[in-house]
């Protein structure tokens, strides 16, 4: 359970992020949305640690952001980083391999390895195993960033904007392999999204943000309106339903 | 490949050890006092200097890329180098009877923070321009050696600075390269951490979901390619490219896994720096030719053809 209580961010004079609470309960997908600015990224970076907390508090299960060693941490809580685009020079193998770092700092075990193949093997990458992450194309390279993620083995994954640079066979399949980390392997996952479609259609819970404040948080029937687009996003889609999903037209 | 490398290491130091002003015979070595003399006291340093400049060097530069997350820097051009110079004027202006070791601390420290300054300006270049890099490092670099060329200028010690500025091996004697001993045992000692470099090279990100204490292992980093570039510029001087080429004909053919790669790195540095050394002494027999001269026109030539080979195969 990632528990949020009273933060509030500033970058330089500017408020970033108001007196949040929030209670994100295990397991599932959450979808952070809202309009550019409103502190998405933020409030994912605290959680993930990236950046340090001014106020309030932030626990992920019985840790505490900030108090707790990076290293415990990272056993617990993932951070999928956006598609690089200059990619090192390292087999899938290799990247995969990295994930678990946080285990064996240096000297990986037969357990290790016989995750790595779990992870190649649940992705579908252990044809791609020994090729160069650089020949391969945008949608493998992150299908071999999320199996890297995979192997470390937490049970939080947070996600900022996963989906930009990837066509759209590339974002629904990496929004099917979330959908199924969350129910098949009981990951918790936190995710950015700007495409409100995709919240809609993959998320269990989606978390509206405006002006550094969270606006609204639920289903994604409950969220997806007219009525709360117009309130956060000031413009006016209209919303759909179609065989049980909300869909916007834009 | 590992094993070839290996083998031509050990052949080209037993060429090193035979090529020079004064003849040396393999066959008449072990009846002439006077040759062996020459092999322990000036061949024998020379190539081992030799081997492990190359090394070290090459290792420097594969860590510092990581670092700065570029391809197109080393220490020798980015300010490191002459950061050590500093170092090395100051003591001279300001405590010149001061031991070697004081010299060589103080360059390390005058590198070590020269390049914490590349460092910081480096994190404020925009990161969708990564050629900036590279070019900021050589202006910075050559600031700072225009700073020292100036001092020196004054303080007419420019000759003196001259040795360090210009790398070579000519006057690598035992008792005058032993230093070079705890560069090597620096870069060995970095190959601890290479899994931290190979991660830190990932980006700050990907370092801190994985659990690593990013600054940490960013100041380690900064830390031996500090020393071990202050302790190759007090004993032979700067000798530039090494670390900019040899790592990236390296992570051409063997990728960027460091813990994989880092010998290979530290062997090839080596073998170029050797040979560079041994074209050296041979083209204008009996003088030299500073290796750094050599080696520019060798690694250069080695890394267009790594360049444009593949390009070739493919068509």
């Amino acid at each position: 359970m990632i528990i949020v209580t009273d933060l509030s961010h500033k970058i330089g004079t500017a408020p970033i992020l108001q007196d949040i609470n929030m209670t994100l309960e295990k397991g599932g997908v959450t979808a952070l949305i809202g309009p550019n600015g409103a502190g998405k990224s933020t409030l994912l970076s605290l959680i993930a640690r990236l950046v340090p907390i001014q106020t309030g508090r932030i626990t992920v299960d019985d840790l505490t952001i900030g108090a707790c060693p990076t290293d415990v941490l990272a056993r617990t809580l993932a951070i999928l980083p956006q598609v690089i685009d200059t990619a090192p020079l390292l087999s899938v193998r290799e990247l995969v391999g990295f994930g678990r770092y946080p285990y064996h700092k240096g000297r990986p075990t037969a357990e290790d390895h016989a995750k790595v193949d779990y992870a190649l093997e649940t992705f579908q990458l252990t044809p791609l195993a020994d090729r160069r992450l650089e020949t391969l194309s945008g949608g493998q390279r992150q299908r071999a960033q999320v199996a890297m993620t995979f192997a470390q083995d937490t049970d939080y994954i947070l996600l900022d904007e996963p989906l930009n640079n990837l066509d759209i066979a590339a974002s629904r399949s990496l929004m099917a392999i979330l959908r199924d980390l969350a129910a098949t392997h009981s990951r918790t996952i936190v995710i950015v999204l700007h495409d409100i479609n995709y919240a809609a259609a993959y998320a269990d819970q989606i978390v509206a943000m405006k002006s550094g404040q969270i606006v609204a948080t639920g289903s994604p029937e409950a969220i997806v309106t007219d009525r709360l687009l117009q309130d956060v996003f000031q413009t006016d889609p209209k919303v759909h339903c179609l065989n049980g999903k909300m869909m916007v037209q834009v | 490949m590992r094993l070839t490398v290996v083998l031509l290491l050990i052949a080209l130091s037993v060429v090193s050890l035979f090529v020079g002003v004064a003849e040396v015979r393999v066959s008449t070595l072990w009846s002439d006092p006077e040759a062996l003399r020459l092999l322990a006291i000036s061949r024998g340093p020379r190539t081992i200097a030799v081997v492990i400049t190359g090394g070290a060097l090459a290792i420097c530069g594969a860590i510092l890329q990581m670092l700065v997350r570029n391809r197109f820097v080393e220490p020798m051009t980015a300010g490191t180098g002459q950061g050590a110079a500093l170092g090395i004027l100051l003591v001279t202006l300001f405590a010149p009877d001061a031991p070697i070791l004081a010299k060589m601390a103080m360059a390390s420290f005058t590198a070590l923070a020269t390049s914490a300054g590349f460092l910081a300006i480096v994190q404020r270049l925009p990161p969708t321009q990564p050629l900036l890099v590279p070019l900021v490092g050589l202006i910075y670099g050559a600031i700072i050696g225009a700073c020292v060329t100036f001092v020196a200028f004054q303080a007419d010690l420019l000759q003196y600075i001259q040795i360090w500025m210009n790398g070579e091996f000519s006057g690598i004697l035992q008792g005058r390269y032993e230093l070079l001993w705890v560069a090597a045992a620096v870069g060995a000692l970095s190959y601890l951490a290479a899994d931290q470099f190979a991660i830190v090279g990932m980006g700050r990100t990907v370092s801190v979901s994985l659990g690593l204490n990013y600054t940490q292992v960013v100041v380690l980093g900064l830390l031996s390619i500090s020393i071990v570039t202050a302790l190759t510029v007090v004993t032979v001087g700067m000798i530039p490219f090494v670390g900019l080429v040899v790592p990236n004909i390296v992570s051409r053919l063997a990728g960027d896994n460091l813990r994989l790669t880092l010998p290979m790195t530290a062997m090839s540095g080596a073998i170029l720096v050797l040979a560079s050394d041994i074209v050296g002494r041979l083209v204008r027999y009996p003088y030299e030719i500073p290796v750094g001269s050599v080696f520019g026109i060798l690694g250069a030539v080695v890394f267009l053809w790594l360049l444009y080979a593949p390009r070739r195969h493919a068509q």
